[in-house]
């Protein structure tokens, strides 16, 4: 279904549009051409091994990465003209980062009112009262006062969702949010997500969590290599995956000791 | 028996303190207290440099050292900002002033802006403006580091977090990564204000009026007029009396940044 909608969308109804992406960093080829677009309001996963590019990938989205070659549109803002206003872009694409990022010098709800007040120019009792609407959205009302250091990674992911929010985004970037968290902090994350895919956000997440992956997206996307290898519903690429490369990684992900054996397997028939 | 090491390591001890007591005791005999005690520390002399030794000579030090190192500070940020822009010559610049300003001593910036300068030009600088100046402009060469180093080391995803949001390169410097790096810098600018309290003293070399004496030359004056080594002591325990404290704080900050991490 979500298939249909992206190929027979209009050019408006696309959050993100991204045709003949290249990057290298120096000699590197990260990224190798790569086509693809989500629609307004799809959740889509981008999940592979690491050093397969899609970090980049989500990068090149809000510029945080000079692409090589290729067009990127962000809502019918082509981000990779170079006469477009790089910050006007960005204050509409909310971004989530692996290590959080917060500002240690800021407590909670500065954190979430710095860039509302200096970027968009809101009074501090209307900023202040979006940020508290927010940080009650990820659960964390009682920690507006609180300084980053305080508080669990868990927090801090959840902090960092709700200051992405507070600029009321029309997309959210996820950069693997739950890799640097412990394992039982991890949940938390995945629910607010959740919560924010079911309200209807445009979401493009890298994310190792095959789980939500399956139960949240609308469309899952595996890249190895710098390249899209396949993309479709979560039941056909991560339940029937139809490339080796893709049952490899998935077999490496959703049983490590199992891979491993077949591994040992592979190199003794090899050899 | 042969002594174990930890038995001839404890000898070694005692023996090291037996000398130094014999040291001390030899020393206390011999010298002449009276004679020590007129020349470091005459009452009389003492009672007369107050208040003038506080109301003049301890302001003014504190006086000068601000100003030299308010200037300092605001030209060092704008120098760690030039050395880190991506425009080539604004780096060039920054390097070439930070080299030259580190490797001459501060006793020539002062002897060049009070002397050279009004010769050369035929303008008379105003005493403090010149003293703003002299500290300032060496002050800075080296703040310029401390605060490039400082910036620099305030994590990258910051900058990648603030311009996430909409902010532009500058907006992100003077909210985001500035403040931080400032609480980076605090211990290393406490330093420099500590080293440049003591640089204060090279304003002698200006030729100062009464009013303007800071404490080394209040002191030099004092030693002259009393002939006893008092007040030179005595300008020595109130320099104290501004970098210890300093000195305190510094220990404080860098102890309250290692919990913070």
């Amino acid at each position: 279904m979500t298939t249909d909608r992206t190929t027979a969308a209009s050019e408006d109804t696309k959050a993100i549009d991204v045709q003949g992406l290249r990057k290298s960093f120096g000699e590197l080829e990260v990224l190798r051409g790569i086509d693809f677009s989500v629609a307004r309001g799809e959740v889509v996963c981008v999940i592979g091994p690491s050093g397969s590019g899609k970090s980049t990938l989500l990068r090149c989205v809000n510029l945080l990465e000079e692409p090589s070659a290729g067009r990127v549109t962000v809502a019918g803002t082509e981000v990779t003209d170079p006469d477009v206003d790089i910050d006007l872009v960005r204050r509409r694409i909310g971004m989530v980062f692996q290590s959080f990022n917060l500002f240690p010098h800021l407590t909670a709800l500065e954190n979430l009112t710095i860039a509302q007040r200096r970027v968009l120019h809101r009074d501090r009792p209307e900023a202040e009262r979006i940020a508290r609407a927010n940080l009650e959205r990820v659960g964390l009302s009682d920690k507006a006062s609180a300084y980053p250091a305080q508080l669990s990674g868990g927090q801090q992911q959840r902090v960092a969702i709700a200051r992405a929010l507070s600029m009321d985004p029309e997309l959210m970037l996820f950069d693997e949010p739950t890799s640097a968290l412990d394992p039982e902090l991890v949940g938390d994350v995945l629910a607010v997500m959740r919560g924010l895919a079911q309200d209807g956000m445009t979401m493009l997440v890298v994310t190792h969590e095959m789980s939500f992956a399956r139960e949240v997206a609308d469309r899952v996307v595996f890249m190895d290599g710098g390249v899209i290898v396949e993309e479709g519903t979560p039941e056909r690429v991560v339940g029937a995956p139809q490339h080796e490369r893709t049952r490899t990684f998935l077999a490496r992900v959703l049983d490590p000791a199992a891979a491993e054996v077949s591994e040992v397997a592979d190199t003794g028939a090899a050899g | 028996m042969p002594l174990s090491k930890r038995r001839r390591a404890r000898l070694v001890r005692g023996v090291q303190y037996g000398v130094l007591v014999v040291a001390v005791v030899v020393f206390a005999l011999l010298a002449d207290w009276h004679q020590l005690r007129m020349a470091f520390f005459d009452v009389e002399v003492a009672k007369a440099l107050f208040p003038d030794i506080i109301t003049t000579a301890l302001v003014n030090t504190v006086l000068y050292t601000l100003l030299g190192f308010g200037f300092g500070l605001a030209l060092g940020l704008v120098l760690a900002l030039m050395r880190l822009s991506s425009v080539p010559p604004y780096r060039w610049i920054a390097v070439t002033y930070i080299e030259f300003f580190r490797g001459i001593p501060c006793l020539l910036v002062f002897i060049a802006l009070g002397f050279g300068v009004p010769l050369a030009f035929e303008v008379a600088l105003d005493m403090n403006i010149t003293v703003m100046l002299s500290l300032g402009l060496v002050g800075a060469a080296y703040m310029a580091e401390t605060i490039r180093a400082g910036i620099q080391a305030v994590p990258k995803g910051q900058t990648e977090a603030a311009r996430s949001l909409g902010m532009s390169h500058g907006r992100a410097m003077v909210s985001i990564v500035i403040p931080q790096a400032f609480r980076i810098v605090l211990p290393p600018l406490t330093n420099e204000l500590i080293l440049l309290t003591k640089d204060s003293s090279l304003v002698y070399l200006l030729g100062l009026s009464l009013t303007q004496f800071e404490l080394a030359n209040f002191g030099r004056d004092a030693l002259n007029e009393h002939k006893s080594l008092t007040p030179i002591l005595i300008a020595g325990l109130l320099y104290l009396v501004i970098t210890l404290p300093l000195g305190q704080l510094v220990r404080r900050l860098e102890a309250r940044t290692a919990k913070a991490r």
